[in-house]
């Protein structure tokens, strides 16, 4: 069966609100009633077919078509199934998901996967600010699953991460890893300043030795045993991360943010 | 039934229910694997005085290992579940956790979840580090030559204990002669140990005993020096007897162990003082699976 496709017809001024099309909420339904779901557009409400094409087809299996960066909360709490966006996706994309998986070929907004608990979730394009960040006031981000950036990320990437992994084969800009719980951040280009901030625990995997706050002890080189079984997880991405030539198990490891709990580490490449 | 000249008893050997798990280990190189495997694996033949069975399976090449390096997979029997997992942290805490750069991995990806690394994390003194891979929770925790790597849990699974046959011969170098050469090819089986050092038992036991303390005591039955004065089970020709215990993840594997470890012993056969192949079992009483030797080398 093909995917439920939803090509968008035209680009609205006011941001829109994509959270009912996910697929637990589309399955089982006929495409009359997907029509007719409305979408939150500013203070007007849209219906779908007034916003996109609808190809009727295989609900856990949803493509959206023509996307541009003012489409937000695509995928919003995600449980099971595959979003495929072919374009650019707007803000919250995959905000709290719980498992399946989400694709976007271009660019994502602010706070993507913010919140996720657990799937997949690849950007080819770039990641705005908070990227599997907490929310505003709330003190848990990402709590699991794992997110592939294939372009640069904003500042804040990670920020509050409880469990997960983030992984940036472009920069990622400051405040990266900042008041992280646990959980892995993997970034093979450059990093920005104020990199891991008020980190308590949790890993910050660097291809390139990044600009460390004094709150950050120097623990030596090592041999880490882990890093080798790390990498094979990755094996299976459409990455660079899955060639195994990126692969090290050689790191210098610093400590931090020895002005929060210290538990944290950065691992830099050797 | 006789096969080239070793008579195989119309019998059986008993074998209870036993709860197992596996434990992969690796190190720098096999050499290192290996000391960690036997040292963790040491004194555990048999659980009346041990508390657990425990056995090396088999090494491990690198590809087959979760890290990559050289690796030995251990097993280990008890009675209960509980007793399984005290002998299992115990023995990983005192003979891998302490053992030149190893590593520890879960042997056994479903059953039951029991600790592995799980509590020997705390060694780490609240420096060690939580990494979730690939779905499976694995414990960094420092020590003095680098990093202790411990997945949290392996599985315990339901099993099989106590499978075993009885090698009478001529003599003691005969008897051993074919015990080795079982040995040898059972240790190729997948999924069982042999327990008793180098996979031999030379003081079979039976329950019960004349000293109130004790619960088992030797199987006079089947000692050559007591011909004269037991009930004894040898003929006159037999002057050594040896016996292989078998535990294992099944049934049907430690039928294939007993198999090919009989067929090893009749290869060698009559000609080579081998008499008979025999087995100890409690009349059936005791243990639910019966392994008839007949039936196993038809």
């Amino acid at each position: 069966m093909s995917a439920l496709t939803f090509t968008l017809k035209y680009r609205p001024d006011q941001r829109v609100d994509l959270s009912p099309l996910v697929c637990q909420n589309l399955e089982g339904k006929e495409i009359a009633e997907i029509a007719a779901l409305e979408l939150q557009s500013g203070k007007a409400k849209l219906r779908v077919d007034a916003l996109f094409n609808i190809s009727f087809g295989d609900a856990q299996n949803i493509v959206i078509k023509n996307s541009f960066g003012k489409l937000d909360f695509i995928g919003k709490k995600l449980n099971g199934g595959s979003i495929r966006v072919e374009g650019d996706a707007g803000a919250y994309l995959g905000m709290g998901m719980k498992s399946g998986s989400i694709r976007v070929t271009g660019n994502a907004g602010l706070y993507a996967a913010c919140e996720m608990k657990k799937g997949t979730l690849q950007i080819d394009g770039d990641a705005g600010d908070f990227l599997g960040g907490a929310l505003p006031g709330n003190k848990m981000g990402m709590k699991g699953g794992l997110i592939l950036v294939k372009g640069n990320v904003g500042e804040r990437a990670g920020d509050h991460m409880r469990r997960g992994t983030i992984l940036i084969e472009g920069n990622a800009g400051d405040y990266c890893g900042s008041r992280m719980t646990a959980g892995t951040i993997a970034v093979m280009g450059q990093t920005g300043r104020y990199l891991g901030y008020a980190m308590r625990r949790g890993t910050l995997l660097l291809w390139s030795q990044p600009q460390l706050s004094a709150s950050f002890n120097d623990c030596g080189a090592h041999t880490l045993g882990f890093l080798p079984m790390l990498f094979a997880s990755f094996k299976s991405l459409n990455s660079r991360f899955a060639d195994a030539a990126v692969g090290f198990n050689r790191v210098r490891r610093y400590a931090g943010d020895m002005a929060e709990a210290g538990r944290g580490e950065v691992l830099v490449k050797l | 039934m006789i096969i080239n000249g070793v008579t195989i008893d119309a019998t059986f050997a008993e074998a209870f229910p036993m709860k197992a798990t596996r434990a992969i280990i690796t190190a720098q190189n096999e050499k290192w694997a290996m000391i960690s495997a036997q040292a963790m694996t040491g004194f555990a033949t048999s659980v009346i005085a041990c508390g657990c069975e425990a056995g090396i399976e088999r090494v491990l090449d690198p590809s087959e290992t979760p890290d990559g390096r050289p690796g030995v997979s251990i097993m280990i029997f008890a009675m209960g579940g509980k007793g399984l997992a005290k002998q299992l942290e115990t023995r990983a805490g005192q003979c891998v956790l302490t053992s030149p750069t190893s590593a520890l991995f879960a042997g056994i990806d479903g059953g039951k979840p029991i600790p592995l690394g799980k509590n020997l994390r705390y060694f780490g003194d609240g420096f060690q580090v939580s990494k979730v891979i690939g779905g499976k929770r694995y414990w960094r925790v420092p020590v003095m030559d680098g990093e202790f790597l411990a997945e949290a849990t392996t599985g315990q699974v339901d099993a099989v204990g106590g499978g075993n046959f009885l090698v009478l011969a001529e003599s003691q170098p005969q008897a051993l002669a074919a015990c080795e050469a079982a040995i040898d090819v059972m240790r190729k089986v997948p999924n069982v140990i042999m327990p008793f050092p180098g996979g031999v038992v030379r003081s079979g036991s039976k329950v019960g005993s004349k000293y109130k303390a004790l619960g088992a005591s030797t199987n006079d039955a089947f000692c050559p020096t007591l011909k004269g004065m037991t009930q004894t089970e040898l003929s006159s020709e037999v002057e050594s007897v040896m016996e292989i215990v078998i535990d294992g993840l099944t049934k049907e594997d430690i039928d294939k162990a007993m198999r090919v470890g009989m067929q090893a012993v009749c290869d060698l056969g009559a000609a080579n003082g081998i008499k008979r192949i025999s087995a100890g079992n409690y009349g059936g009483k005791l243990g639910p699976f019966h392994f008839h030797l007949q039936e196993i080398m038809a």
